[in-house]
């Protein structure tokens, strides 16, 4: 069927801000689906409330809303845009739900817009968990015994007649937030309670307990002709009760014969006919391990994570071809991009093995629990390909950087015997690693395979890797054992440690040897036909594919490996940005990523696309054979600007600001020289190395002080200490992973916090906009919300500000990008933090500038100055509207994190408000991030003695809005005596009714509560924290962000909101 | 033990010696399939070649013997990337090494097996040797390897007497079917008897009269081994079965010589079509099903006469023919295998229509 012409303005819908559960996938999906679209010459009206994304790039939609994902602001969109079709399947589950439920209050039908590529009906049918249920059972697919109860007593009574353990899984929700496995009915009144209220339609789905089986995936396509095809299988290597986001994943499946994988592919094509899907398709399966029965676990009729992950692991483009089906394209009519000759009606064979395994926060939330569950608590995965799966476990483990990069990098040799089976059940990030020393000390598969249900194959592969340690430590390390090695992955580095030489040895001896990677090509089909795409993996002991090539210059692009708290989208925002420029000033581009999930490593981005681990000696073997004229690192975050120094070492030269300058940047004495020549301040400090250094510095400084390592992202580890019991605890928490460099202690300023970006051409510095910060200095840059332009800077300090700015730029020699952090307190400007590299800011504020910061910086580090290109040096103009960026945290979906802020970074993502004065673009950004007051008009304000005072206006304000007050005894007394009236209420471990009483009762909209400064050990608050988050209430723990609340709602009555199409925001 | 894989182009591949040492000349050929190597190793389509596996890693779930398509393995040759040294699956009884040992076919691991694909794709289909002596010559057994044909393999791989397989379906036994074995892989008559259909097996070269005697509600051409024009004894007698009036369905050989044995032709492609992932689109209705595919041979697409048979299906990949529809006739014939093992089931439903086909005809 040829594309049906009725169809020329399409509605996509994206997914929102990074959240758990809710990655970057959907703007690889959302991008790719929009290019494909406008290859088809429709129209694209894209919203999304996410900046930091490509798809909300005017290059990749014609109409550009970064607007809050509400039903209002849709309609409102609708009614503007007249579009005649809306595509909700490229969103995630936001998306979906929103295309639902415009679709079900009859408003789509009233104005003409029909969804495409998936109809009501369908989502309905695959959603809803009885109706899901119904349908399977009609086609003979079976599902595990289950009920859908929308109460606590229901659940209780079903459970009683199948028997515990039973899953839960609450309809309607992301990355299975809230859900759970109950062994008892304290568990489950537990889960279930919580279960039912995040599920937008109060229902719960109790399932008979099938933990321990096989959990394999199918990814279906389908086009409205009922062709079908799979993309992919997948095989989890945890078992069913690990979300398959948190498992770790290999394509295809491995342990399944023919006879299952037929079995489980024909059901997958079954359940799709039966749903009449028409685009992409997900379905998870358990698979019982000692026969042939299975159950379907759930089926997402959009695209996922899942489905970039199969996309990226078969070259097979699902997003891509999913918008031709939603166009009316049947698969036959579809060409395959890679081979140029196929058509999108075949099935990818692979010959080579993917792993996958998911990138998970605990090293940011070191209280939270690492217990993996039904629940979803990865930020996001790395991917990695080899034709062996040893390798392609070894090669992912790398991927991660997280110090890990074999099996021996977590030491459990220390759990006595008899705690090692106890270990082996616990299951969590480290499992692989305890399974490892299991191996080490004897333990036989079969008892291994009972305790963890892992198979068996997979636990002798793990063996393989095991034996091959060992080998290297005893045995003679010859050309064959060194190729044996290679072959499995194993870096120079470790094999360096097992056979006590070094690193360059190795490396020499491989060369000696001539044990070099071969790079082969991702092509869909097994190299049955030729494929013109150059999509790499690495391997050892084959032929190298990799053509060389030298007809342009060359640039090597290295990206930022997987999504974590701290390093999010925006650096594949910039990675992607900078290769097109590249591309368009004529280079040869080569992008190096291991993210299954992004933009950048979508095969058509650039020229080459090598699919590695960004180390060392996995870029080096790509250096090797492209020879590339230089390498830029600065738009890669801190994945790629630690690759510096061994790319200089491999003679690449690194394009835009200098290795040196760099460092200089980072090294507290060469920064503290260059400030003094500048004549710029900074909050006064020193570097230390050990606890009695710091508690020395800390008595010169006076506390509160400011405890960081340096060289690190997202101000991992960075603490504010008010005691030297607060020193000695976080130097530990810091020293826990070996130290490079040393940590710094500089004195904790409060004042106003002020971030700039910048692009400089060595000599001249464009600054598109300040940025400002609400909350005071003291909470991470990423947590806090920024609005541009600054609203409360005097032109004197901003004049200040750019003077620094300039300043800073020309004597780091910075050639592209620079990012800036200020302080500013009594009218007096400090520098806290340069990076001469892009930042987490850079496309929201290219976005509400227009100006393509980016672009503009790639073509200076090509040579181009700023003047040359037609700009006008210094602060350019602020643009006609006010933009607030604003954090979005997933702490509900990680038990046992503190939800308070501080220095270190604890957001996922963050989401844009935009309009013409600061009101509304303030409470778009709330609204934007979920925060839709009021509902219950009550509230509880918990603070600290410093924020007494503060608070009291805070009170009264809410108290003008209608809000009835709850506090803590003291809080309470100073509201009281200033006239607020607020409600005493017991602390959570006194006597009920008190704080929990309180919060479980779903009547509060809002906590206030601000933890003593330095690290709060207030049980107390804790649990008021978590448990208020975990029901689904605001906490604020800045009085910055209530007061900023309160003033986007104390004019939000007579608010409608105004739209701002991005692609027409242009700098003037 | 190292192993030399040696091409007729004068490439060679140093792996490790798998199976059987014994030396083997035969024709290599690659399959894509990513699962299914036991059903590969045991479809009699492959005797007088040397199969490569594309997907790298093979033997993950061992051996499950229920699952061989015929009663032993027929390739002269296994060709494969990695075996798994530890088989897992609750079905398995044995590893492949032990059953390419047991059953004394040799076979080459631990070798390039993309690379080997490559040149097999860009120069087409060609003899090697697999050998584990280290002292080659290349100028004494390259002519050697050249020289090779697989040669009548059908008479090879056909049962040697008639025997009959019980159908078993809700409905009772339906149907007759005389099922010519020209190397049948067991799930074609395990699909019939599904359907109700006793299932009589007839070895190759069993005259057109015997059959007619039988008296079936319908013939069964299998698929088979090597090419089809060495065949000329059967092609003779399926031109006799051409001429009743007795339904007819053939699968892969038999549908090639169902074509010529009423004036088509055929032809060796480059490199085949073998695995479990082609496209075929059926002209009546422009739907495309995923199919399993093992042939070197093609029907030729301009040589056939419409007044005698239609394309039915055609591949969606390279437009060659993958089912005829015989004008005025009970008879249809595809390409590619609905039989799957292995591979996709999404043709079974072809069985379904020549039951279908039996009963109108009556």
């Amino acid at each position: 069927m040829p594309k049906d012409s009725s169809i020329k303005k399409v509605l996509v819908i994206g997914s929102g801000p990074i959240i758990i559960g809710q990655a970057a996938e959907f703007d690889y999906a959302g991008t790719q689906a929009c290019r494909s679209l406008k290859e088809e010459g429709v129209t694209v009206v894209l919203v999304n409330s996410n900046p930091a994304t490509i798809m909300t790039d005017k290059d990749i939609a014609d109409m550009v809303y970064i607007e809050p994902l509400t039903v209002k602001v849709l309609e409102q969109i609708i009614l503007k845009e007249k579009p005649d079709s809306i595509l909700p399947t490229l969103g995630g589950q936001a998306g979906l739900n929103l295309g639902m439920e415009l679709a079900e209050s009859g408003f789509l039908e009233k104005h003409g817009v029909r969804l495409i590529g998936t109809t009501a009906q369908t989502i309905f049918k695959a959603e809803d968990r009885q109706a899901f249920k119904d349908t399977m059972e009609k086609i003979g697919e079976p599902c595990a015994a289950s009920t859908v109860v929308h109460n606590v007593e229901d659940g209780i009574a079903f459970t009683n007649t199948i028997g515990y353990p039973v899953v839960l899984r609450p309809a309607y929700t992301l990355g299975g937030s809230g859900g759970g496995i109950a062994h008892n009915e304290q568990e489950l009144v537990d889960i279930l309670s919580n279960g039912l209220r995040l599920s937008r339609v109060g229902e719960v789905l109790v399932e008979r307990c099938i933990a321990g089986w096989k959990e394999i995936e199918y990814e279906v396509m389908r086009d409205s002709n009922g062709n079908c095809i799979t993309v992919c299988n997948m095989e989890n290597i945890d078992p069913v009760g690990v979300h398959t986001g948190d498992s770790i994943v290999v394509a295809p499946s491995q342990t399944l014969g023919d006879k299952e994988y037929q079995m489980l592919r024909s059901s997958a094509l079954n359940i799709i006919n039966e749903l009449g899907i028409t685009g992409g398709c997900n379905v998870q399966y358990a698979l019982k391990p000692d026969s042939f029965e299975y159950c379907v676990i759930e089926v997402n009729p959009r695209v996922s994570r899942s489905s970039a992950l199969a996309s990226k692991a078969t070259g097979y483009p699902i997003a891509k071809v999913a918008a031709k089906i939603a166009l009316g394209y049947t698969l036959d009519e579809i060409k395959n991009a890679i081979t140029g000759k196929t058509y999108a009606s075949f099935e990818p064979a692979l010959d080579y093995c993917v792993v996958k395994i998911p990138r998970l926060p605990f090293d940011k939330f070191i209280q939270a629990k690492r217990t993996l569950t039904t629940q979803m608590k990865a930020t996001g995965e790395v991917m990695s390909i080899c034709d062996n799966f040893e390798g392609a476990l070894m090669k992912a483990l790398r991927s991660l950087e997280q110090h890990v990069d074999s099996l021996m990098s977590y030491d459990f040799s220390d759990i006595p015997d008899d705690e090692l089976e106890d270990a082996l059940r616990r299951v969590d990030d480290r499992r692989i690693f305890v399974i490892a020393e299991a191996i080490r000390r004897g333990t036989s598969y079969d008892e291994i395979n009972r305790i963890t249900k892992i198979d068996n194959w997979f636990i002798d592969k793990l063996a393989i890797l095991v034996e091959m340690e060992e080998t290297l430590k005893t045995q003679p390390l010859t050309k064959e054992l060194l190729a044996e090695a290679k072959r499995i992955e194993f870096p120079d580095k470790v094999i360096a440690e097992l056979t006590k030489k070094s690193e360059e040895e190795i490396h020499n001896l491989r060369r000696k040897y001539g044990i070099m990677a071969a790079f082969k090509m991702v092509d869909t089909c097994a190299a049955e036909f030729a494929a013109t795409t150059p999509y790499y993996y690495s391997v050892f002991g084959s032929v190298n594919e990799a053509a060389l090539t030298n007809d342009r210059k060359k640039v090597l692009v290295l990206g930022s490996g997987p999504i974590r708290i701290g390093q999010g989208i925006e650096f594949d925002y910039c990675s992607v940005h900078s290769t097109w420029a590249f591309s368009k000033e004529g280079f040869e581009t080569i992008i190096v990523n291991n993210n299954p999930e992004t933009v950048s490593t979508d095969f058509d981005i650039a020229d080459k696309l090598y699919f590695e681990p960004l180390t060392a000696e996995d870029v080096q073997n790509i250096v090797d054979i492209e020879k590339p004229d230089g390498a830029v690192v600065q738009f890669g975050g801190q994945t790629a600007i630690k690759l510096t120094e061994s790319l200089l070492k491999m003679g690449v030269p690194i394009f835009g600001t200098s290795a040196e300058n760099v460092d200089a940047a980072e090294d507290r004495e060469l920064f503290d020289k260059i400030l003094e020549e500048c004549c710029i301040p900074r909050p006064q400090g020193h570097t230390v190395f050990t606890a009695k250094e710091a508690k020395a510095a800390a008595a010169e400084l006076g506390y509160p002080v400011l405890v960081r390592p340096s060289y690190v992202l997202g101000g991992q580890g960075m603490q504010i200490a008010i005691s030297d019991n607060d020193i000695d605890e976080f130097i530990g928490i810091i020293n826990r992973i070996a130290q490079e460099h040393p940590i710094l202690v500089d004195k904790y300023l409060v004042g106003k916090e002020i971030e700039v970006d910048a692009v400089c051409d060595g000599e001249d510095v464009l600054i598109p906009g300040i940025m400002e910060h609400i909350e005071r200095a003291g909470v991470h840059s990423g947590d806090s919300i920024s609005v541009y332009p600054a609203q409360s800077l005097s032109e004197k300090t901003q004049r200040v500000i750019v003077e620094y700015t300039r300043r800073l730029a020309k004597s780091l020699h910075v050639v592209g990008l620079i990012n800036i952090q200020f302080i500013v307190c009594d009218e007096e400007v400090y520098v806290i933090e340069v990076n001469p590299r892009s930042s987490r800011t850079v496309p929201y504020i290219s976005k509400v500038t227009g100006i393509p910061i980016v672009k503009l910086a790639t073509k200076v580090i090509i040579g181009n100055t700023i003047k040359g290109m037609g700009y006008t040096p210094g602060l350019q103009p602020k643009a006609d509207y006010i933009a607030v960026k604003m954090p979005v945290f997933s702490f509900e979906k990680l038990r046992g994190a503190d939800i308070n802020l501080g220095p270190e970074m604890k957001s996922t993502g963050e989401v844009l408000g935009i309009a013409k004065n600061f009101d509304e673009a303030l409470y778009k950004a709330f609204l934007g991030a979920g925060i839709n007051l009021p509902k219950h008009r009550q509230m509880i304000i918990t603070v600290k003695d410093s924020d007494k005072l503060d608070v009291v206006d805070i009170g009264r304000r809410f108290e003008a809005l209608g809000y009835k007050i709850y506090a803590t005894k003291s809080t309470a007394k100073v509201l009281n005596e200033n006239g607020v009236h607020a409600v005493k209420t017991n602390k959570i471990e006194q006597e009920s009714p008190n704080l929990m009483d309180l919060i479980l009762g779903h009547k509060i909209d809002l906590v206030i509560d601000t933890p003593s400064q330095g690290n709060d050990r207030s049980h107390d608050g804790f649990l008021i924290r978590r448990n208020a988050i975990e029901t689904g209430v605001n906490v604020f723990t800045s009085l910055d962000t209530a007061n900023a609340l309160l003033s986007s709602l104390e004019n939000a009555a007579e608010r409608t909101l105004t739209l701002v199409d991005i692609a027409t925001v242009k700098n003037v | 033990m190292k192993a030399f894989l040696i091409l007729e182009d004068g490439n060679v591949f140093e792996g490790i010696s798998i199976g059987s040492q014994r030396e083997v000349i035969s024709e290599i050929v690659f399959n894509t399939s990513m699962t299914g190597y036991l059903e590969v190793l045991t479809d009699p389509s492959y005797a007088g070649q040397a199969v490569t596996m594309t997907y790298p890693l093979i033997g993950n779930y061992g051996v499950c013997y229920e699952d061989m398509e015929s009663l032993k393995p027929w390739p002269d040759g296994f060709i494969v990337r990695e075996l798994s040294r530890m088989p897992s699956n609750f079905r398995s009884e044995n590893s492949i090494q032990n059953f390419l040992e047991k059953n004394d076919i040799p076979g080459i691991a631990r070798i390039d097996t993309r690379a080997l694909t490559k040149i097999l794709r860009e120069k087409g289909t060609m003899n090697g040797m697999i050998t584990t002596d280290e002292c080659y010559n290349l100028d004494e057994i390259i002519p050697k390897i050249k020289n090779y044909t697989t040669g009548k393999v059908v008479e090879k791989v056909t049962c040697s007497s008639k025997y009959t397989l019980e159908g078993q379906s809700e409905k009772g036994l339906i149907k007759k079917v005389a099922l010519i074995d020209l190397g049948a892989k067991k799930n074609i008559a395990r699909s019939l008897n599904a359907r109700g259909c006793e299932v009589t097996v007839f070895p190759a070269l069993t005259s057109a009269d015997e059959i007619i005697q039988y008296n079936p509600d319908g013939i069964m051409l299998s698929n088979g081994p090597g090419d089809p024009k060495e065949c000329t004894a059967i092609i003779a007698e399926i031109e006799k079965l051409y001429n009743t009036d007795i339904p007819i369905f053939a699968i892969c050989l038999g549908h090639q010589l169902m074509a010529l044995a009423t004036g088509g032709d055929t032809h060796k492609m480059k490199y085949g079509h073998r695995g479990g992932n082609h496209p075929v689109k059926d002209l009546r209705t422009n739907k495309v099903y995923i199919s399993s595919q093992n042939h070197g041979y093609v029907v030729d697409i301009d040589k056939i006469d419409s007044s005698v048979a239609e394309a039915s299906f055609v591949n969606v990949n390279d437009g060659t023919i993958e089912g005829l529809t015989y004008t005025n006739k009970n008879i249809f014939t595809v390409q590619f295998h609905p039989e799957a093992c292995p591979g996709p089931q999404d043709s079974a439903f072809l069985f379904d229509e020549f039951i279908k086909m039996m009963e109108v005809s009556r």
